[in-house]
């Protein structure tokens, strides 16, 4: 889009691509020797804050490719190894070497897929309703507390389901609980992205399906939602990669276990942040660090993943339409 | 009125996929679907509404009991002894060190990001802007924990000489003030958070920013703007509710990010002297709770901890409102 707007503006110093002209390019220049003094500052101006742009991208790009450098080149040994998708880490202590990281990778999909089968509906739901329904004081207060929840911590939402689950209901931590906070991290998520993509569909399609007769719910799923679904599950696997790294809330709500574990309800709960930390502990021993460089690296594969596959679903959603 | 029959309605509808069969027979009159649809939209939106006040009274609630025996001054004591017979605990050190660690982040991050985020809509060739942008997006996806790690093994041996050198040369300002501390300063964590938030600030800033008017920014050039004139006159002002949401959002992280800054805080011994310095250490709320997460055994200590996770929630909440309030008022002078 924005390609397209710069190249259809004529005017030489927005064409895209011209990389190999110095900074401020030919009218820079030209504006330096034959324009008078405010023009001149003006050209200027201009050429700095290019200059001040392209200087911002590469100082920004250092730390975040160096990151993703560093968890590549200390975690990758370790998913080569063959124990590492299957095993656990039973009985491996800190100074051994190895181990699995699959009740971790099975742990987290597990919590992840049990929060967005309560976060998906409540989420989209509310999305309609803001968009479809919404009107007045209702909606506002709505989008408002929407809003307060996206910048609820995630060591608050933990503490307050500690403060529902186990205080006042007087449950034991188990990765239920962790999921319960963990919902509330990723319903205002999966609420934005749907209000934003349901607004994208064209009011002439709602206008053309009610001119039909077709009641306003079915317009909704039928023709809103049906439109808009490839970016709803974009943005529904962007929440499901945005909550998974999260770990505030495994701390304080899911304990850490070596073993497998399937019981979401009952006992210690394995996850990949939580394996990460576990080895942080002894992060000085050569084994442990490498066994938590592996875990990063898994969970951001995971999450990468994710992410290609939402993006996939997008583009191929946007071709379709 | 109809919403209100919706509301009971809809609670015994499983969702969506329960309501499908109704089509067939009772769409033409709309009426029931609509009801059940609405209700349902409906009920989602006030769940949000519940779940909110509910974070907010349960806090509170399991807060009170905990302050009140509390023997020290909640807001100006730096003392924390919550257990025992006379819990004592304040949450000055937390507020400065999350405060002053937050806006660190905040004041590198928002320029940087914006900045990024102009480049990669306004000035980038247009080969380098799809994966640079997919590389922001995915870093903005990295979990924080990959932060913590990086900072505490990687960057913080970088970090350290930095640091010396500013307490070298600037050591006489009390902002920068030696205080022997060389591991997590709230300036490291600051920096660390910082880098974090950084691709979030520019993830949403390039989205807001791509969607610019194509008439504005034409109109602009069409006057005789210069780029950087057209950034600042159309696509500065069209973006800038968005960047403040993006801001809030990034702040939020910050002030409650928990485990990357628990990996690398020094906490401070107890009477340790006060100092303004941004070198000194010291915990913020979020690392404070999760460190003591295995403390939450006695239902006084756990209630001085959730009073510390209350008045971060307090924080959030007003930083919160408060970019709600200047997004609107942006929205009606653009409009």
């Amino acid at each position: 889009m924005s390609t397209a707007t710069a190249r259809s503006v004529p005017h030489d110093q927005v064409v895209p691509g011209e990389i190999s002209t110095p900074p401020g390019g030919r009218s820079g220049r030209d504006a330096l020797s034959e324009m008078s003094n405010p023009h001149r500052a003006r050209a200027v101006k201009d050429v700095v804050a290019k200059v001040v742009m392209w200087a911002a991208f590469f100082l920004a790009m250092v730390p975040l490719v160096w990151i993703l450098g560093t968890v590549v080149a200390k975690g990758f040994h370790m998913l080569t190894t063959a124990t590492w998708w299957t095993g656990n880490q039973r009985n491996v202590n800190s100074d051994d070497f190895g181990g699995g990281a699959r009740h971790a990778i099975e742990g987290t999909l597990q919590m992840v897929g049990f929060t967005a089968l309560i976060a998906v509906p409540i989420g989209i739901l509310t999305a309609v309703y803001l968009v479809e329904y919404g009107r007045g004081r209702l909606a506002k207060a709505i989008s408002f507390t929407v809003d307060i929840l996206s910048g609820v911590p995630s060591i608050v939402a933990a503490l307050f389901i500690y403060a529902v689950w186990v205080t006042a209901f007087g449950f034991s931590r188990s990765g239920f609980a962790a999921a319960l906070a963990l919902v509330l991290l990723m319903i205002p998520v999966i609420v934005r992205s749907t209000e934003e993509m349901l607004k994208l569909v064209p009011n002439e399609l709602r206008e053309a399906a009610y001119a039909l007769g077709v009641p306003k719910w079915a317009t909704v799923v039928k023709i809103v939602l049906r439109t808009a679904f490839s970016g709803i599950v974009t943005g529904v696997l962007l929440g499901i990669a945005r909550v998974m790294g999260e770990t505030a809330p495994l701390l304080i709500l899911a304990p850490y276990t070596k073993n497998f574990q399937r019981d979401l309800f009952n006992g210690n709960f394995p996850t990949l942040p939580m394996m990460i930390n576990q080895d942080r502990g002894d992060f000085a021993l050569a084994t442990a660090a490498e066994r938590m460089w592996g875990a990063a690296l898994t969970l951001i594969l995971l999450v990468l993943l994710l992410n290609v596959i939402g993006r996939a679903i997008a583009h191929f959603g946007a071709v379709k339409k | 009125m109809s919403t209100v029959t919706g509301v009971s309605a809809a609670d015994q509808t499983p969702g969506p996929d329960g309501r499908r069969p109704l089509q067939a027979d009772q769409a033409s009159t709309g009426r029931v679907g609509d009801r059940l649809f609405g209700g349902a939209a409906t009920v989602s939106g006030v769940l949000v509404i519940v779940l909110v006040s509910l974070i907010a009274i349960f806090l509170i609630v399991q807060a009170v009991p905990a302050l009140m025996d509390n023997s020290a001054n909640f807001f100006t004591s730096r003392v924390w002894a919550p257990g025992g017979e006379q819990p004592a605990f304040g949450i000055l050190e937390f507020l400065w060190t999350t405060v002053t660690a937050s806006t660190i982040a905040m004041a590198l991050s928002v320029p940087v990001g914006v900045a990024v985020a102009l480049f990669l809509t306004q000035y980038a060739p247009s080969w380098m802007r799809r994966p640079a942008a997919g590389l922001v997006d995915l870093l903005a996806a990295v979990p924080s924990i990959v932060y913590g790690l990086w900072g505490l093994i990687a960057f913080a041996p970088v970090f350290k000489p930095v640091q010396s050198f500013i307490q070298d040369k600037l050591g006489w300002f009390p902002l920068f003030a030696p205080t022997g501390i060389s591991g997590g300063t709230i300036c490291f964590i600051g920096v660390v958070l910082a880098i974090m938030v950084l691709p979030i600030v520019t993830a949403l800033s390039r989205e807001v920013f791509d969607q610019t008017p194509t008439a504005h920014k034409e109109g602009a050039l069409a006057l005789g703007a210069t780029q950087w004139e057209m950034i600042r006159t159309a696509v500065l002002p069209f973006g800038r509710p968005g960047v403040i949401s993006a801001s809030m959002l990034a702040l939020g992280r910050a002030l409650g990010e928990t485990i990357a800054v628990t990996f690398l805080v020094s906490a401070l011994a107890d009477g340790n002297p006060w100092s303004w310095s941004l070198f000194n250490g010291g915990e913020t709320f979020a690392s404070k709770i999760a460190n003591n997460a295995s403390e939450f055994s006695n239902p006084n200590k756990t209630g001085a901890y959730i009073a510390a996770g209350l008045v971060l929630f307090v924080l959030t909440f007003v930083v919160n409102s408060i970019a709600r309030v200047v997004i609107e008022r942006r929205k009606a002078f653009s409009e």
